[in-house]
């Protein structure tokens, strides 16, 4: 006789059921929740960014002439003066020297309002004299004020005038760190990582260094800034607030992040390709060489990007070696003082001027943009360049 | 016990018991004596000695964990690899012992190839899998004479009209058996003179064991072959000799009729007869 089998699902496995359901619950509210705040932290970056990269600006006739050159305020009439960035009258020699056919000619140019014209036309500020907002908006129904994009954003160095303050030598600055962290921690991480992984025996000292390298990944970066400092400064003598020190020291953090990603990268290729290489009578070093590094050179890679991502976004160490500076002019060397894009951000979000608070703004948005292409480029190099075994 | 040397040399003692003289005119490739490997603490073969017949197949065949792979790797030192193994004993080739301290184990890598049991190409060309290891060693400088090389081990594997027209396509892109036949040919385009397989055709289907079979059998010609098995019909079809090890001893070498036909050992009956293993 055969038993009665019934195929419905029984009391028990519908409350596993409502489990499995409870759990996928949970984890979906939390995913909801982390985009959430992404979400609103975006949207506030871009809500006081954007204004950032559109600037006021104003059209007005320029006379070039012996006395605009000495009194440069003068070289557009007395009314609209007071609304004109102060970055522009400073040009005007450099602009004449530049180019000798403008002397006693008048252009007429779109230039950039003061900071205060662009907070008040933006809305942030109501803090403009009333008979220059009458001027203002004399100018604007005649259709000589205009938003333009604020190229000096990228293109111009730090400034005290807002309207006048870039990105340039942040950008700059932080080339040069990264061509340091690059130079220095890919050759050492890359080969440290290579030792331990495929020569070194398995023995208390190299299990102690494992050990370490992998609390270094977790130190405190204002810590290696002590050890930068130190170090680097004072026991080498790299000069202070320079990119060569930033970078060094930098290198440092970035170390314990490419040899760990390059010794799981190793780890990765099947030791059947070792053995497979030594068994045709190739030596160890060979064996790596042609095989074992061309295949895990993709991960190498993609530990080595994210590294120096995180070492781009990194502010703590810099302050302590001086890379906060104000630095106007971009350096031209690894030893002149530079500052990099978070402390050009931190130095802006100290600044008391309204328009400084879009700028910082801003620069976060460039940095974040930066940091997302880096990061977006390692994903897909492990894409790109994924074996399957 | 006192026992009959495979050499017929009936002064030497060995622990090789053997139920039938094998053909006494056939020379010896190897002579191992005494072999004892250890994994840290744990000893993985018991002083096992066997002579390997020249141009012949010979098969390891016993349970899982009876040392017949790490036999098979104390044969080209690719044991040394591995950390913590200690390794005692002789495995003579060529009048050498190979664990000599003046023998150079890349040297000796290039006359004892080795075919493993997952088929491992390396992620190149076709090309450039069978061209490395001539290349490295430095045995073939000139290109027309490496593409005669390659050619020539390729059809030696059988793989040569399978081929032919895909030579830069990645080794990986073959099929498993294909796969199997390229690492084949790569071991035999260095000219090694005896060549290891462990397992090889485990991870294959029947198709591409068979192919492998035959492939085997055709190699003895020129080569001497040691292959471990799990397939006690493979060793029956290929091998001429078969050694049954069973934790860390050889309980039985014969040549492979005998030990099919009329094991000696009771050990030996049981595993074939499927009573264990």
């Amino acid at each position: 006789m055969s038993q009665g089998i019934t195929l419905a699902p029984s009391r028990r496995l519908k409350k596993r059921y409502r489990a499995e359901q409870r759990f996928k619950a949970y984890c979906i509210a939390a995913l909801l929740l982390a985009l959430a705040f992404l979400v609103v932290f975006f949207s506030d970056m871009i809500r006081q960014g954007y204004s950032a990269f559109v600037q006021t600006e104003i059209k007005v006739d320029v006379t070039y002439d012996e006395d605009t050159i000495k009194f440069t305020n003068e070289s557009v009439t007395e009314e609209v003066s007071p609304l004109i960035s102060r970055a522009f009258y400073r040009t005007i020699p450099r602009q004449v020297e530049a180019n000798p056919d403008l002397m006693n000619t008048t252009q007429t140019r779109w230039l950039t309002a003061t900071a205060h014209v662009d907070q008040y036309r933006k809305g942030y500020s109501d803090r403009l004299d009333p008979e220059l907002k009458a001027t203002l908006d004399r100018l604007d129904s005649e259709g000589r004020v205009s938003y333009g994009f604020n190229s000096g954003l990228f293109f111009s160095g730090d400034s005290k005038i807002p309207s006048n303050a870039g990105l340039w030598s942040a950008f700059v600055g932080s080339f040069y760190v990264m061509i340091v962290v690059l130079v220095v921690s890919f050759p050492i991480g890359v080969a440290t990582a290579i030792y331990l992984e495929e020569f070194a025996p398995d023995n208390r000292f190299t299990q102690a260094i494992e050990i370490n390298i992998n609390n270094l990944a977790a130190v405190p970066s204002i810590l290696f800034g002590l050890l930068g400092l130190a170090i680097f400064i004072n026991f080498f003598g790299v000069p202070r607030s320079s990119a060569l020190a930033g970078g060094l020291t930098l290198s440092l953090m970035t170390l314990p992040v490419i040899i760990i990603s390059t010794r799981a990268a190793l780890k990765a290729v099947p030791q059947n390709i070792r053995q497979g290489a030594q068994a045709v009578g190739a030596s160890r070093w060979q064996a790596i060489r042609d095989h074992v590094l061309p295949l895990s050179l993709p991960g190498i890679l993609t530990g080595t990007i994210i590294g120096i991502a995180q070492a781009i976004g990194e502010t703590a160490p810099l302050l302590l070696i001086g890379m906060i500076a104000y630095i106007p002019d971009a350096p031209t060397s690894m030893t002149e003082a530079a500052t990099v894009l978070p402390a050009q951000i931190y130095t802006w979000s100290g600044m008391p001027e309204g328009a400084y608070v879009s700028l910082t703004a801003a620069g976060i948005l460039v940095l974040l943009s930066l940091l997302i292409t880096l990061n977006a480029t390692a994903v897909i190099l492990r894409n790109r360049f994924e074996r399957r075994w | 016990m006192r026992t009959r040397d495979l050499t017929g040399d009936n002064t030497q003692v060995v622990k090789v018991p053997t139920t039938e003289r094998p053909r006494v005119n056939q020379n010896m490739k190897m002579k191992i004596s005494d072999l004892e490997v250890w994994y840290g603490e744990k000893q993985a073969l018991h002083g096992v000695s066997m002579d390997v017949v020249e141009n012949e197949v010979t098969a390891l065949i016993g349970p899982s964990g009876c040392g017949k792979s790490t036999f098979l790797r104390c044969l080209n030192r690719m044991n040394d690899l591995i950390p913590d193994v200690r390794i005692k004993g002789e495995v003579e080739f060529e009048n050498q012992n190979i664990y000599a301290p003046e023998v150079d184990v890349v040297e000796l890598r290039s006359h004892i190839g080795m075919v493993f049991q997952k088929p491992n190409p390396f992620p190149k060309s076709i090309y450039d899998n069978i061209a490395y290891a001539p290349k490295i060693l430095g045995q073939v400088r000139k290109r027309t004479d490496m593409e005669d090389l390659v050619e020539h081990s390729l059809k030696r594997a059988g793989l040569w009209e399978e081929v032919k027209d895909r030579l830069q396509m990645p080794g990986l892109s073959l099929s498993g058996g294909q796969q199997q036949r390229l690492c084949i040919a790569r071991a035999i385009a260095v000219s090694p003179s005896v060549l290891l397989m462990d397992e090889p055709c485990s991870a294959l289907d029947p198709v591409a064991t068979a192919t492998v079979e035959q492939l085997i059998d055709e190699l003895k010609e020129n080569y001497t072959i040691v292959i471990v098995t799990h397939n006690l019909q493979q060793a029956a079809r290929v091998a001429g000799y078969t050694a049954f090890f069973h934790l860390g001893n050889i309980v039985e070498y014969s040549d492979t009729d005998s030990l099919f036909t009329h094991p000696r050992e009771k050990k030996t009956e049981d595993y074939i007869t499927g009573r264990y293993g």
